[in-house]
């Protein structure tokens, strides 16, 4: 009996002191801003390294957490009442999911004014819910490149095209040459297919515009349309001839989408050319990597009606607050601002959309031509697919793309993807 | 008095004190942010340790009343925790998702049977209905067919038990784990480049033309149900081989001396005698089938016409948020296994498995 009671005594003291342990953290000393977001390792060292000039000099401390689930987790911490003071949402929909359950807080007249100074209109109507500002957008990234191998290129003599028709010339010179235009791969794990998506889009873009584009993402105009069918037919012109594209279509279908630039750096080049984000430079092979400026050689995917020119394509993350407090609408005011963007444009790998950016940041010209066009762009458009409802855009719209090249016929393709849009 | 007194004091204040350790525990591990592999001991010691002293708490509750009740209560203090955990992490779950199953994708709106008529209709549910009949009849019968051949033969073998370890040995292996070994022997390049995946080196080298087999619907569905024979075939084998073993010599013995060739001996003999094992290791190869996920998840994704019920399922929960058809197809799932599930449970009763 005395064991015991010396044992519940043990208990409710170490019981005691672990309550108290609590207590003695859950008081902040310092003012803290909790970050919620979807990038991790080295992406979120950078973004940490981005804010660090804030906390210095307002003192205010900012606690970073990334997750490669972000998506659910996000959903799961605002339903349960645990929502971060800021979000980083990759996606326009999550934020207009939130903005109307009422979850999130509008931006306030002076970061207004930092939205309408620093930022294109587009970027405030892809924050924008009902007409009300949410988000600002920081990291962006943009996906209508072409990129090519530099030195082989010039030795070849070929020129950069301009016009559609130019890189159909071109492309026929490359096969005339015996060369093989094109290295594509879609295949990424659970999103296989999104490489597909994209150059439907950046082809949409510019076959019927922004406008038509946008009725596209809402489904104001269906899936089987005849704009929408155009744009695949473009694309399969190009990917469905074995001459065109290297190892054909088993090879879009099988080849990861980050290995799928390897032909172009091969000697001499298997591929000559490869559309994709700016992202893709961190997939290049090393000895590529290092030294990106001679080697590499980069252009926006040319115009194909002269009437929409080159709009560019692209995505980012967008921050939202939870939580209103000073120290939240002051770190929102500062992502707002090219200083929080610097440190990371130096280090390489991301691109921002502030207007009165210093491009000299950048550390390679690539970079720099990238941001140029990024931040000069007539016509900017988000990913649609990442603007379409999960069962489309992450779902028939990437399986549509997959089956279409395995040999499903178009019409039927683009008929099941419009089934599958949610009533 | 003074004792009595005592002892009621204490069979409050112990439980008392066992459940705030609990909950302290709990409180504790779901907010701190302290270094992971503290946390991780902590975690280890306080559920061990929790769970010792939860049963040691009511176990001594239990031994203070009356000898007659505590006999009677004492198999629950065993069996309570396990029956609690089995119903809030399987019961409850699964009326939930039943419950779920009648709403829409953010379960707030009462659609009736309207999830049910997706995963009846729908094209991607239909693929994976045709798929899994494909997974049942030949994983199953692939595994069980290699399983009995190989017994049947390492029996004969002065090697038996080196020919048993081989084909046993990826048993040990995930199916994760097997869908990536998998992938390289499947891989595909161009012609012309150095084959990195096995089979496409060994077509190329009798001349033929590397294929991307993954994409060649609906064969592409057997290279992945391949891998499942290649997993269970040892499963299969063990059981059926210890089976083998109680097959009695004579009769196999009497058998021979009537007549009877060795076809003959092993379909009117052997295969009789042990057809209750076979049942068995049958229906638990069925269930693997019908919940088949982890191989085409990692193989394929579902893409290329190999989905099955389960992939579909989690796409439909998890990347589009569609709570009801994720939860109306899970639970078309569990109706699909239950009757195999069930019989497979009378099985293993008949043959005193529980006993």
């Amino acid at each position: 009996m005395k064991k015991i009671v010396i044992f519940s005594l043990i208990a409710l003291l170490s019981i005691g002191s672990v309550f108290a342990a609590g207590t003695k953290e859950s008081v902040p000393a310092q003012k803290t801003v909790t970050v919620f977001g979807a990038f991790v390792d080295e992406e979120a060292r950078r973004f940490e390294e981005a804010i660090r000039p804030f906390e210095e000099r307002t003192g205010i401390k900012v606690v970073y957490e990334g997750s490669k689930d972000f998506e659910t987790l996000i959903n799961v911490r605002v339903e349960g009442g645990n929502a971060p003071d800021i979000a980083g949402l990759p996606q326009p929909g999550l934020m207009a999911n939130f903005a109307s359950q009422g979850k999130l807080v509008p931006l306030w007249p002076s970061a207004l004014a930092l939205l309408e100074k620093n930022y294109a209109p587009v970027w405030k109507d892809l924050g924008s819910y009902k007409g009300v500002a949410y988000g600002v957008f920081h990291r962006v990234n943009a996906k209508s490149f072409v990129w090519y191998p530099k030195k082989a290129w010039d030795a070849a003599g070929y020129q950069v095209p301009k016009t559609w028709d130019e890189l159909k010339a071109l492309m026929d010179r490359m096969v005339r040459n015996g060369h093989t235009p094109w290295a594509v791969g879609i295949e990424s794990g659970g999103a296989t297919g999104w490489v597909g998506t994209d150059w439907i889009e950046d082809i949409m873009l510019r076959t019927a515009g922004p406008d038509v584009y946008d009725k596209w993402v809402g489904n104001e105009i269906p899936f089987n349309a005849p704009e929408v069918k155009k744009a695949f037919e473009i694309l399969g012109d190009i990917w469905m001839n074995p001459k065109y594209v290297y190892g054909g279509r088993n090879t879009i279908l099988t080849e990861g989408f980050g290995d799928s630039q390897r032909p172009l750096f091969d000697n001499p080049p298997k591929a000559w050319m490869h559309r994709q984000a700016n992202f893709i430079t961190g997939f290049f092979p090393e000895h590529i990597q290092a030294n990106l400026e001679e080697e590499v050689g980069v252009f926006p995917l040319p115009a194909i009606d002269p009437k929409w020119g080159i709009p560019v394509l692209g995505g980012g993350d967008q921050f939202v607050v939870f939580n209103d407090r000073p120290e939240v609408r002051e770190f929102m005011e500062y992502l707002q601002t090219w200083e929080s963007a610097e440190s990371w444009a130096k280090a390489g790998g991301a691109l921002f959309p502030y207007l009165n950016q210093n491009l000299d940041a950048y550390p390679n010209a690539i970079e720099r031509s990238l941001a140029e066009a990024l931040v000069n762009a007539k016509v900017f458009r988000f990913d649609a697919s990442d603007l379409m409802p999960a069962s489309v855009g992450a779902g028939s719209f990437w399986e549509g793309i997959v089956d279409w090249v395995n040999g499903k016929s178009l019409d039927a393709t683009l008929a099941d993807i419009q089934k599958s849009w949610p009533k | 008095m003074n004792t009595k007194a005592k002892t009621i004091a204490l069979s409050i204040l112990f439980p008392l004190a066992t459940l705030a350790i609990l909950a302290t525990g709990f409180v504790f591990l779901r907010d701190t942010k302290g270094p992971q592999v503290l946390t991780a001991v902590i975690a280890i010691i306080w559920g061990v340790g929790g769970a010792a002293l939860l049963f040691y708490t009511v176990d001594w509750l239990v031994n203070r009343l009356r000898p007659e009740i505590a006999r009677k209560l004492q198999p629950f203090v065993f069996v309570g925790p396990a029956l609690l955990i089995l119903l809030w992490y399987l019961v409850l779950p699964t009326i939930r998702s039943l419950y779920l199953s009648f709403f829409d994708a953010s379960s707030k709106n009462f659609v009736g049977l309207a999830n049910y008529v997706f995963a009846f209709t729908d094209g991607k549910m239909l693929e994976s209905f045709r798929n899994n009949l494909m997974w049942i009849i030949l994983g199953t019968g692939g595994s069980v067919g290699f399983g009995l051949l190989i017994a049947l033969l390492a029996e004969r073998s002065r090697a038996e038990s080196v020919f048993k370890s081989i084909i046993f040995m990826p048993m040990a292996i995930s199916f994760v784990g097997a869908g990536i070994i998998w992938r390289f022997v499947y891989a595909y390049k161009p012609a012309g480049e150095d084959q990195i995946g096995v089979l496409n080196a060994l077509v190329t080298f009798f001349g033929g033309e590397p294929q991307a087999w993954f994409t060649i619907a609906p064969w592409n569905n057997i290279f992945l149900i391949i891998i499942l024979i290649w997993l269970q075939s040892g499963y299969a084998m063990v059981i059926i081989s210890s089976a083998l073993k109680g097959v009695p010599a004579e009769i196999i013995e009497a058998g021979r001396i009537d007549g009877a060739g060795e076809l003959r001996v092993i379909r009117s003999i052997i295969i009789p005698y042990i057809y209750s094992t076979l049942v068995t290791v049958s229906t638990t190869i069925v269930i693997i089938s019908l919940k088949i996920f982890d191989i085409v998840f990692t193989m394929t994704n579902g893409n290329y016409g190999t989905e099955v019920i389960a992939s579909v399922q989690y796409k439909q929960m998890f990347r589009f948020y569609h709570y009801g058809r994720g939860s109306a197809i899970a639970i078309v799932l569990v109706l699909a296994v239950t009757p195999v599930m069930w019989y497979n449970l009378r099985q293993f009763a008949k043959q005193e498995v529980f006993k």
